[in-house]
């Protein structure tokens, strides 16, 4: 038996690969949830009207999704470009933590319409920011991004518990480590009332089709693709690989940064180091689930953010850990690696 | 000043150098294995964190100590296994791969435990590891306490690291797989099986990892916790570019790290309310920083390491 690569990649496979990939991975999930004695057909269901079942809960998956669809185009986009950027954890807390602070302290009694531009460029800079340095060991030192963005996961969230036990501490909360509370008039507006769905998401999707135009429609586009399938040819080609690459990770980071500022601005309210259940990692799946196709970030996010809304319904009736939804995920991104394989090869005796 | 000799001059500091330098020379042996056959194994820190949760449940619910080792060998062996088909076998994005690897190993750990162990209040411990006394070393005045007073594990750690050397650089098995990660094609040439030698060193780098991740939970501490492995893991793989890819340097640069870290742990006593403690946790991870923008040119890198190896395909 070997693979043989295909020489058309069939539409109706690629389009199909996500799918069969979660399908796979629910399968497994499933399995999981027998092995541990419980009924894995009710266990779906509830997984499923906990995340869609009623109002409340599609505001839930939905206030979920947002974050992750900023942190799935921040992995998309650098990925397209072989820049593998494994920061988003720590790009999303420093930009949470750097709207807190501006807003609790630099933009106190401003207008909402002056301020809340102002909070979104400062958490997107933030992001960025922490992302060129890991670039920069790139460029000058040959250092591989990926050991170098995930060790900054930590520096980052040891960097906002410092802060949120320290000089931004709420003095209020009654000894936990938490920042003081943003400025009411940094909130983001509500989407619908009775529920915590803001406007950031109508944000994320705007991006996402932002993002979409400029990888098809802009030179820029084709350079990081460039960049990303063959460095090499690409800079004989005339593509100016590190300012490309400068680009790609402003982005990529400001959209990570901007994914903590929304939660910030649009959720909490204030900072605490529990802020992200891991939206910077599973930003990552997102982005392998769909492809890297931008439009497909959308519904990734919302299939992961579901996933673990639901989980923690069904966690509560059934008794099967929230974990669950992780492992979904994973697998999830594990089947998609394989799905997406097979739509470039096939298998011949 | 005094305070700075006093940390050096106290034997606890070198008998935690010793403690922390294991699960990281362990750690860094298997991913150093597995990137010589030309497989980054980016599922390092899940592993450990799977290996640690396994090897501890299993003692929790009867094994003795070292079947936990075992046990978490085994467990660290069969996500290596999952890594080679992904990477070997189908040659996908070992970055990619080695990250599914890891939340999916980490997340599955989580899971396990917490079906497994109920919720309470104090997590359930166990009977970890007791050090062992070689020779009656441990009453030697100072080198004893700071030398001869470790967990088996850790000696045995530090035997892996020498035999490690010897294997990769002077059997014949060493140089199939040093020949494998530098350039497959002309190791098949020879009659090697690149596949074959590319499974044998992730599953045997990722045992080592489960390992590992198993010290920590069966001797350093002796219970389990979700994030106990705290970025260890890509620590190891920040400290293989460090060794420039040899055992024996990986062994010195692990113990070169652990130093740092027992250091910044007494001086975290010493200087607390003046500086934050989260300042002195940020130093290990820094330092892996460091160390691999000081190396990362000047290492000698396994020629084929990232490459998928397809037969009869360039």
């Amino acid at each position: 038996m070997r693979f043989e690569r295909r020489e058309h990649r069939p539409a109706a496979l690629v389009v199909a690969a996500p799918m069969i990939a979660v399908a796979a991975a629910l399968a497994v999930a499933g399995v999981l949830i027998a092995l541990a004695g419980a009924p894995v057909l009710e266990a779906y269901w509830k997984i499923l009207t906990s995340a869609f079942g009623s109002r409340l809960s599609v505001t839930e998956t939905l206030t979920r999704a947002s974050p992750l669809i900023l942190t799935g185009l921040a992995a998309a986009v650098a990925f397209r470009a072989r820049l593998w950027n494994i920061g988003g954890e720590g790009q999303f807390y420093l930009g949470a933590i750097a709207v807190a602070a501006a807003s609790a302290r630099l933009f106190d009694g401003w207008s909402s319409a002056a301020q809340i531009p102002l909070l979104f460029i400062i958490g997107a800079v933030a992001g960025m920011l922490l992302l060129l340095v890991p670039l920069w060991l790139r460029l000058r030192f040959s250092v591989d991004e990926v050991v170098t963005t995930l060790l900054l996961n930590f520096v980052s969230l040891l960097f906002v518990s410092m802060l949120i036990d320290g000089v931004l501490k709420d003095p209020l909360a009654f000894g936990w480590p938490q920042s003081e509370a943003v400025d009411a008039a940094a909130r983001l507006p509500k989407l619908l009332t009775r529920s915590r769905l803001h406007i950031g998401l109508v944000m994320a999707v705007a991006i996402a089709f932002a993002i979409h135009f400029v990888q098809s429609r802009t030179v820029f586009g084709v350079r990081s693709r460039a960049a990303g399938l063959n460095p090499t040819s690409a800079v004989f080609a005339g593509v100016p690989l590190g300012r490309t690459l400068v680009i790609v990770a402003m982005i990529s980071g400001g959209l990570a940064g901007l994914a903590g500022t929304i939660e910030v601005l649009g959720v909490k309210g204030y900072v605490t180091s529990d802020l992200s259940p891991g939206y910077g990692y599973s930003g990552i799946v997102v982005a392998m689930l769909a492809n890297l196709n931008p439009l497909g970030v959308v519904l990734a996010a919302l299939f992961t953010a579901a996933m673990f809304v639901g989980a923690d319904g069904m966690s509560r009736s059934v008794g099967i850990p929230t974990y669950i939804a992780d492992v979904t995920v994973a697998l999830s991104l594990l089947s998609m690696l394989i799905a997406v394989f097979f739509t470039q090869y096939r298998i011949r005796r | 000043m005094n305070a700075l000799i006093d940390i050096l001059a106290s034997a606890g500091l070198w008998a935690a150098v010793l403690r922390i330098a294991t699960p990281l020379i362990l750690g860094t042996l298997g991913a150093l294995l597995s990137e010589r056959s030309g497989v980054l194994n980016l599922g390092i820190e899940g592993i450990m964190t799977f290996g640690a949760m396994i090897g501890w449940l299993a003692v929790y619910n009867g094994a003795d100590l070292w079947t936990g080792l075992l046990i978490a060998a085994l467990g660290g062996a069969v996500f290596g296994f999952l890594h080679s088909v992904l990477t070997v076998t189908l040659g996908l994005s070992q970055h990619v791969s080695g990250l599914g690897v890891t939340l999916f190993a980490s997340s599955f750990a989580y899971y396990v435990f917490r079906l497994m162990v109920p919720v309470t209040g104090t997590p359930p411990t166990i009977e970890p590891f007791k050090p062992i006394d070689i020779l009656g070393l441990s009453s030697l005045p100072f080198l004893g306490p700071a030398f001869f007073t470790q967990t088996a594990p850790t000696y045995v750690a530090i035997v892996l690291a020498v035999v490690l050397a010897y294997l990769i650089s002077r059997t014949p098995i060493g140089l199939a797989i040093r020949m494998t990660g530098e350039n497959p094609h002309a190791a098949e040439a020879q009659g090697i099986n690149p596949m074959a030698i590319r499974y044998g060193a992730v599953i045997a780098g990722s045992a080592l990892m489960g390992v590992g991740g198993a010290f920590l939970t069966l001797s350093a501490f002796n219970s389990f916790f979700p994030t106990m492995v705290q970025g260890r893991g890509w620590i190891c793989i920040a400290l293989v570019v460090f060794a420039s890819w040899r055992p024996e340097r990986a062994l010195f640069g692990a113990l070169l790290f652990a130093f740092f870290d027992a250091f910044q742990l007494r001086l975290q006593t010493v200087l607390s309310g003046v500086v934050p403690y989260q300042i002195f946790l940020m130093i290990p991870y820094l330092l892996s920083i460091a160390a691999l923008a000081a190396m990362a040119r000047r290492a000698r890198v396994p020629q084929a390491l990232m490459q998928p190896y397809r037969r009869g395909e360039r």
